[in-house]
């Protein structure tokens, strides 16, 4: 797999945290950049009239920091997997397909299923892994550390029941 | 605070993009953009996820303080209640454990060649879409609640910041230590 120690790689995102403050003064974050998202594809279709939603007054669909980030977290990943050699097209994971059989389909599904809760419950949640777990922990912030612990109660439990099957 | 720099809208973008090259590098580079090591993860039978962001957290949050300390950076806790934290966190968590990635590993995922990435991907999207659908509804009962309002654990406690990190720091490196110890 080519993979660095874990330790090295988070205290090389703990690094890129700083710049992240210094430079830019904005924190890591992902689940942001998909509410801009959905604003900017029902703009498509609805025009400046979606832009009178509560949500995207508050969160405007429109390219930003944040955004920015996370195009680039495709790029950097495809990069990393292309100079290890460990890029490749792969429809459904070998882990996946051992508990749940071969349908691409059927993945495919799950997979925008466990996207559909993932996006409503980031933005109910106001973060993700990354916007809680990493930025909002490193901080300090109170309704990160205890929003984090139910990310993983959540996804622990899930996960059991899900692979019980 | 180097804020004539955070003005130049032009180069932030810029910044965004290549610090989001380097954090999805890292990401492959720690194998999270792995289905099997992030519900590994979920499984508790890999523990490569948390000691990425433990060592993250520990890094992080050390350096970020010190600079704050030096007047060189502003930190920006974000506020909620114990409504979004439970009721949202369990919900994504619920996402998590079916999808097998979290919203930037899904994105990472993708990059390096998962088409099941790109499907969490939709998903997230029409998810943030339909909470979007559900905002107004519930904007001015459950999610003004703010009970967390940018509140830090030191600024709770009433004690130092330094205190709490090193009490932080400490705790983290003990799991580490015994996840280490059992060869997790």
């Amino acid at each position: 797999m080519n993979t660095w120690s874990p330790y090295l790689v988070g205290t090389g995102i703990g690094i890129l945290s700083w710049f992240t403050f210094l430079l830019s003064d904005k924190t890591i974050g992902v689940s942001t950049a998909f509410v801009r998202t959905a604003g900017m594809i029902e703009r498509l279709f609805r025009g400046d009239k979606a832009l009178e939603k509560p949500y995207y007054e508050e969160y405007p669909p429109i390219i930003d920091w944040g955004w920015m980030f996370v195009v680039g977290i495709a790029i950097g990943a495809f990069i990393a997997a292309k100079l290890s050699g460990n890029f490749k097209v792969i429809s459904t994971p070998d882990f996946w397909s051992q508990q749940f059989g071969n349908s691409n389909l059927f993945r495919w599904i799950s997979a925008g299923i466990g996207g559909i809760f993932i996006g409503f419950g980031a933005r109910w949640a106001g973060g993700c892994t990354s916007g809680h777990g990493i930025s909002g922990t490193l901080q300090l912030a109170v309704i990160s550390w205890i929003t984090f612990i139910f990310f993983f109660i959540g996804g622990v439990a899930s996960a059991f029941i899900f692979y019980s099957f | 605070m180097l804020t004539d720099l955070h003005n130049k809208d032009r180069l932030q973008l810029f910044f965004g993009l290549t610090m989001g090259i380097i954090f999805g590098g890292l990401l492959q580079k720690g194998g999270l953009t792995n289905y099997q090591v992030i519900i590994g993860q979920l499984l508790l039978r890999d523990f490569t996820m948390f000691k990425v962001v433990s060592s993250a957290i520990i890094t992080g949050m050390i350096g970020t303080y010190f600079l704050k300390g030096e007047g060189l950076v502003e930190i920006h806790p974000g506020s909620g209640s114990l409504w979004t934290a439970v009721f949202g966190g369990l919900i994504f968590g619920v996402g998590f454990g079916i999808l097998g990635y979290c919203p930037g590993t899904a994105v990472g995922a993708f990059g390096t060649g998962a088409i099941d990435g790109l499907f969490g991907i939709l998903g997230i999207i029409v998810g943030a879409w339909l909470f979007s659908l559900i905002y107004p509804l519930i904007n001015d009962t459950f999610l003004t609640k703010e009970e967390f309002d940018q509140l830090t654990i030191p600024e709770m406690l009433g004690i130092n910041h330094w205190l709490v990190i090193v009490l932080v720091v400490v705790i983290l490196i003990s799991v580490l230590g015994l996840i280490e110890k059992m060869g997790l």
